[in-house]
């Protein structure tokens, strides 16, 4: 009799207490694997200070050095099994960048060469590449105009 | 090396990836448009000069997650538009972000050819 009563209580239930304890261990995961890999590239610019290499050149060096392994670790299947975990925590670092593009790539691999591995690598880094750059465009010429002036 | 540099790269990092999972939960964004968010924030933070303090303090912290691509490709037209005048506008950005762009294509397609796509679980 009350079964469907009971239902309806019960989904509400869920939802009034489901999104919140999920968001905060997202989130506390997200932090937690995020931040981790943001230590290892501290570390990274650690060691390449104390070998001598310049501010200026060290943090270009260090966002490779994490690329690479981005990109090594989703071409190994791992870093796909980190970001189950991680969530934004595997996205929002370079390495992330990294992995979206040679997961787009390698699915489509079938396609061909050019049309597969060479175009479909930019369906997530494109959009970022397209935007990052136009807004430094517009950035960059407000920047201008305000210095001639 | 100095613990603090470590610590600060951590919960800095950290919270730039925490808060990209708050707006994924409670907006739906999809990635794609979390990065680009990201990266266009870092180009307007930095614009305003608003990012630089943030790198000083946590280092990899701010420029590991890709709103650090944003200050990259920012920084690099400031510099060439202080260096070269007009024309650093169109060629600073990628000049500043060529490394990783490169690193990018090229590490990412190396290992697309080289790898084979896992059965997704």
């Amino acid at each position: 009799m009350n079964v469907k009563k009971q239902q309806k209580d019960y989904s509400i239930l869920v939802k009034q207490k489901s999104p919140p304890s999920r968001l905060l261990k997202d989130m506390c995961l997200s932090f937690l694997i995020g931040g981790l890999i943001c230590t290892l590239g501290q570390f990274i610019s650690e060691v390449l200070s104390m070998a001598g290499i310049s501010e200026e050149d060290a943090p270009s060096i260090t966002s490779s050095a994490m690329i690479f392994l981005g990109a090594f670790l989703t071409g190994i299947g791992i870093y796909d099994n980190i970001a189950r975990i991680g969530k934004a925590g595997t996205l929002v670092p370079i390495t992330g960048f990294a992995n979206s593009i040679v997961s787009s790539s390698m699915e489509y691999k079938s396609e061909g060469l050019i049309l597969g591995v060479g175009a479909k690598m930019f369906t997530i880094a494109g959009p970022v590449i397209v935007y990052g750059i136009s807004a430094s465009v517009v950035c960059g010429l407000i920047y201008y105009l305000l210095t001639i002036i | 090396m100095e613990l603090m540099k470590f610590v600060n790269a951590f919960w800095v990092g950290g919270l730039f990836c925490a808060f990209a999972q708050i707006l994924i939960d409670k907006t739906r964004l999809t990635p794609a448009r979390i990065m680009v968010t990201y990266v266009v924030a870092g180009v307007i933070l930095t614009s305003l000069g608003l990012f630089k303090p943030i790198v000083d303090y946590a280092g990899c912290g701010a420029t590991v997650p890709i709103i650090g691509f944003g200050y990259t490709l920012a920084k690099g037209v400031m510099t060439a538009i202080t260096e070269k005048g007009a024309l650093g506008i169109l060629c600073g950005g990628v000049t500043g972000a060529a490394c990783g762009i490169s690193a990018a294509i090229f590490f990412g397609f190396l290992f697309a050819i080289i790898c084979k796509p896992k059965p997704k679980k």
